[in-house]
């Protein structure tokens, strides 16, 4: 029995336990914290599939809140739509399990489409070098925005709402740690070190007999699937989805996480995924302190204006994040000009 | 290990414009260690891309054991047991010496991510063979000791010799080596030479070797072809051709005199 | 007839709108030619000219009232052009200024690094343009001061040209000009496409790069304050999030004409505006914004280099 498969499963019982120990006192005493701490776990999702095509691949995904929204829709019409018929063949069966179920099935759903909409997107974009793929990802993404937007039955501009409030601990933070090791258990075998050389060097990689273009497809793939399972509990979490959700600022929003941590360190992410959704509360309270200036309050609670200095200052000073490598970061082979 | 020899049969490439090749045909053989040498520019390098499907030639064909490479892509060319080594070290930034081995077995793995997320008795089977071969390779390098050294720390003749290791564990039958004396000292150089003779022989492979340092390429190369502007100017035995007066006037610009 | 009619309307308003995102496509063009960098922030710098100029105007309209000058006079004519043209020449001397200053604070540091590095904190940067913009002046839309008088142009039979519309193309074509005789005959002119072309080359004559390529930040600034002051003599008005969609619309439009060619940015956004004003009018209005997208994703795929460009190969 592998040892990475007994911790990952050690890891998803003892959540099970304090899931059905302690959510109920959680979600309802604690309400806001349950929520950030949800918020946490999808954002954890998110930033590490990611990790695995920006930083262990060196890609440069910019539209990763476009498989999200996949994800979240599919979801969305499971649970509104298939999901009622299902459960009423199924009457015999009790509460827990229905939902459960209903949230498992829509999960797996989202997942997948999202992951065909990773291929479809991948394939034929992946011979596209650095900045380019950056743009071509993100009109992906704005396209598939548009085009929800634009579908009456997906709710279009209105939003959606999402039959049941499945999502809880127990889900979000168990498929955070199957993403985890699904990054470290691809990423650390002999097969996954390829992933690092279509980063590291790609005329070598070749050289050396890495299908460079089939290691970007399945770090997209892959990266679209989680991407997919995210949007599907925060689909089930917010109870309402809409397209504006899921813009550049989304996607956005998942990069800074993956460059705060450091590209290809999958700690570096979690942590900065972490720090990263809590940061307006820490705003928030730093902006009420009694020796900030009036002046200054208004621009810390402005969070966006914040994230977006925090990012050049970041570039500006410590490109390769918390705990990425400041050497791989200047040894990418992108094309730079004489000083 | 028998094979049909490489054959580049009158191969020209051509960028817009520029002829950087023009019907340039060569042969190496089952276990021969044959040079490819000439001035600075001359179209080495291309001849070496030209091979591993870098550059696809525009005109003629390159044929290693009977298979026909024009167009294949690098990574196919590889597995079809042709490796190679570069001009400026390109080994992985970001991978220790170990590693840097280690992913060239990727060439003909046995499993695949499915195999590497399960972890099931079969992957770690493999991942264990593969480590004990990668290990041996490095350790018939002297390399074995800097394994989890981050391979960018190494002194510059212990990469070169990585380099090397990296592309035999791809198990090749052929090895291009693209000027692997540069920057060496003297002694480096010699230790380079017998290194390279022992590969050909311990490994049973042929090895094609670019070199600007004559006396490595007269020393261990059986035969040597002289490339000057993309034309072959010569071919033969060392002595002959370091006798050769087209191959004297390509180095040195001039007739000598007599 | 009718039906010519319309499609030539509909071509006129296309080369209106193109004429906008030419501009603007210039200056991603240009950055890109002598960097080898997507300036993100280049549309916010759009959005930029057109906030200066709803600072300036009221300045100017103070002493020259033009919206009293309504007959179409040659003295009138000559009154509004000036003073709408002073407002024109303050914003674009303000942006170009401030993508002087950007490129020195933000992206100079980092010319050595990885040009995703780069990429990275020119999102950083157009977000915080537009967040402190938009923390400045509010989110909502502001009223752009009329700086010509806004009525279509007689004579012309069934075709309506709005004074406006005129007003955008003959100052683009004059912009363009101007363009072209900077780019071809003045000494940093050439110095900017020389730098295109081979950096190393270009230093090792002597030429300053800083200088040239602070020039192409202030040109290319320039010429998209310039728009954001054209598309809001018609439009109701100004948003700080309004240099979203035409950048990235530029964007595509400079890709299109192969990015780094400087003609190729101009026929590139002519394009642009051309397909997507015909496939409003003749398709579906709601895929006004999509059609941009559609068209980079098909030059990526199928000619990355665009219609002018060039390949350029990595040296193995």
């Amino acid at each position: 029995m592998s040892r990475a498969r007994l911790s990952l499963g050690a890891f998803l019982l003892f959540l099970l336990a304090v899931s059905l120990t302690t959510e109920g006192v959680l979600a309802g005493t604690f309400a806001y914290y349950y929520d950030v701490l949800i918020t946490i776990g999808i954002n954890v999702i998110l930033a590490v599939s990611l990790n695995l095509v920006n930083g262990y691949t060196g890609q440069f995904s910019l539209g990763h809140a476009g498989f999200m929204a996949v994800g979240a829709y599919t979801a969305a019409s499971w649970s509104n739509h298939l999901d009622p018929v299902i459960a009423g063949a199924l009457s015999g069966i009790g509460g827990p399990v229905a939902t459960n179920l209903c949230l498992v099935i829509s999960m797996l759903l989202g997942g997948l489409l999202a992951a065909l909409a990773g291929l479809l997107v991948g394939i034929p974009s992946l011979r596209l070098r650095g900045d380019y793929l950056a743009i071509v990802t993100l009109g992906f993404g704005e396209i598939i925005r548009t085009a929800i937007l634009n579908t009456d039955f997906l709710g279009a501009a209105r939003g959606l709402s999402v039959r049941g409030n499945y999502t809880n601990l127990f889900w979000t933070y168990g498929l955070a740690g199957i993403c985890v090791y699904t990054v470290l258990s691809l990423v650390n075998s002999t097969y996954g070190r390829g992933f690092l050389t279509v980063r590291d060097d790609e005329v070598a990689a070749e050289a050396m007999g890495i299908n460079t273009t089939r290691y970007k497809v399945a770090a997209f793939v892959v990266a679209a699937f989680f991407a997919g399972i995210a949007g599907a509990l925060y689909a089930h979490f917010k109870a309402f989805i809409t397209p504006e959700g899921f813009n550049f600022f989304r996607s956005v929003d998942v990069v800074v996480m993956v460059i705060l941590g450091g590209m290809g360190s999958t700690l570096g992410v979690i942590l900065a995924a972490a720090l990263l959704t809590i940061l307006p509360e820490i705003l928030r309270a730093l902006a009420h302190t009694s020796f900030m200036p009036p002046a200054f309050q208004g621009l810390l609670e402005n969070r966006l204006i914040v994230y977006s200095l925090l990012l050049i200052v970041l570039m500006l000073t410590r490109p390769e994040g918390l705990f990425g490598d400041p050497s791989a970061v200047r040894r990418r082979l992108i094309r730079t000009r004489p000083k | 290990m028998t094979s049909k020899p490489l054959e580049l049969q009158n191969c020209t490439i051509r960028f817009g414009g520029l002829t950087a090749v023009a019907n340039f045909s060569m042969v190496v053989g089952p276990r021969e260690l044959v040079g490819l040498i000439g001035p600075n520019g001359a179209g080495k390098t291309t001849v070496f891309n030209m091979i591993t499907g870098v550059y696809r030639p525009t005109e003629g064909q390159v044929v290693f054991n009977g298979e026909r490479l024009n167009g294949l892509k690098p990574f196919v060319i590889t597995a079809k047991g042709i490796a190679r080594t570069f001009q400026n070290i390109r080994l992985f930034p970001s991978l220790t010496v170990f590693d840097n081995v280690r992913v060239a077995f990727n060439v003909h793995l046995a499993h695949g991510p499915r195999h590497a997320w399960w972890r099931g008795a079969k992957f770690r089977a493999e991942e264990a063979q593969i480590e004990a071969k990668a290990l041996e390779l490095l350790k018939i390098f002297n390399l074995d000791r800097h394994r989890d050294v981050m391979c960018k720390s190494l002194p510059y003749g212990d990469q070169r010799r990585l380099e090397i290791v990296r592309a035999l564990a791809t198990t090749p039958k052929l090895l291009l080596l693209d000027e692997p004396a540069a920057g060496m000292t003297p002694t480096e150089k010699k230790n380079l030479m017998r290194l390279i003779e022992f590969i050909q022989e311990q490994f049973d492979i042929s090895v094609l070797l670019v070199e600007h340092d004559m006396r490595v390429v007269m020393g261990i190369c059986r035969r040597i072809y002289v490339l000057d502007h993309g034309i072959k100017i010569a071919e033969g035995a060392p002595e002959a051709i370091r006798r050769d007066p087209k191959v004297i006037e390509a180095y040195l610009g001039e007739e000598p005199e007599a | 007839m009718e039906q010519i009619t319309l499609f030539l309307q509909q071509l006129l308003n296309g080369i209106s709108l193109g004429s906008i995102y030419a501009l603007i496509a210039l200056g991603y063009t240009m950055v890109y030619g002598v960097l080898r960098f997507i300036n993100f922030a280049h549309g916010d710098i759009y959005m930029l000219g057109a906030f200066s100029g709803f600072l300036v105007a009221p300045l100017i309209t103070r002493f020259i009232p033009l919206q009293q000058y309504d007959a179409f006079t040659a003295r009138n004519f000559f009154i509004i052009a000036c003073g709408a043209g002073l407002v024109m020449l303050i914003s674009m001397a303000i942006c170009a200024i401030i993508g002087v200053l950007i490129e020195k604070i933000a992206y100079r540091p980092l010319r050595n690094q990885p040009r995703l590095t780069v990429l990275i904190t020119a999102i950083g940067v157009s977000l915080f343009i537009q967040n402190m913009t938009q923390y400045f002046f509010g989110a909502e839309p502001k009223p752009f001061p009329q700086l010509i008088p806004v009525h279509p142009i007689e004579g012309l039979g069934d075709l309506t040209v709005l004074t406006t519309q005129a007003a955008i193309i003959i100052s683009t074509i004059v912009l363009l000009i101007l363009l072209r005789f900077i780019v071809m005959r003045t000494k940093l002119g050439m110095a900017m496409r020389a730098l295109s072309l081979n950096p190393t080359a270009c230093s090792l004559m002597g030429v300053d790069i800083d200088v040239v390529i602070s020039f192409t930040f202030a040109l290319g600034s320039a010429l998209a304050a310039a728009a954001g002051i054209l598309v809001s003599l018609d439009s109701p008005s100004i948003t700080p999030l309004m240099g979203n969609l035409p950048g990235i619309k530029a964007f595509v439009a400079a890709v299109l004409g192969g990015i780094g060619n400087i003609p190729g940015a101009a026929i590139g956004g002519l394009l642009i505006g051309i397909l997507e004003t015909l496939v409003v009018g003749y398709l579906r209005p709601e895929l006004r914004d999509a059609i941009a997208f559609a068209v980079l994703i098909v030059i990526l795929l199928f000619k990355p280099t665009g219609l002018l460009g060039r390949v350029e190969r990595e040296k193995v």
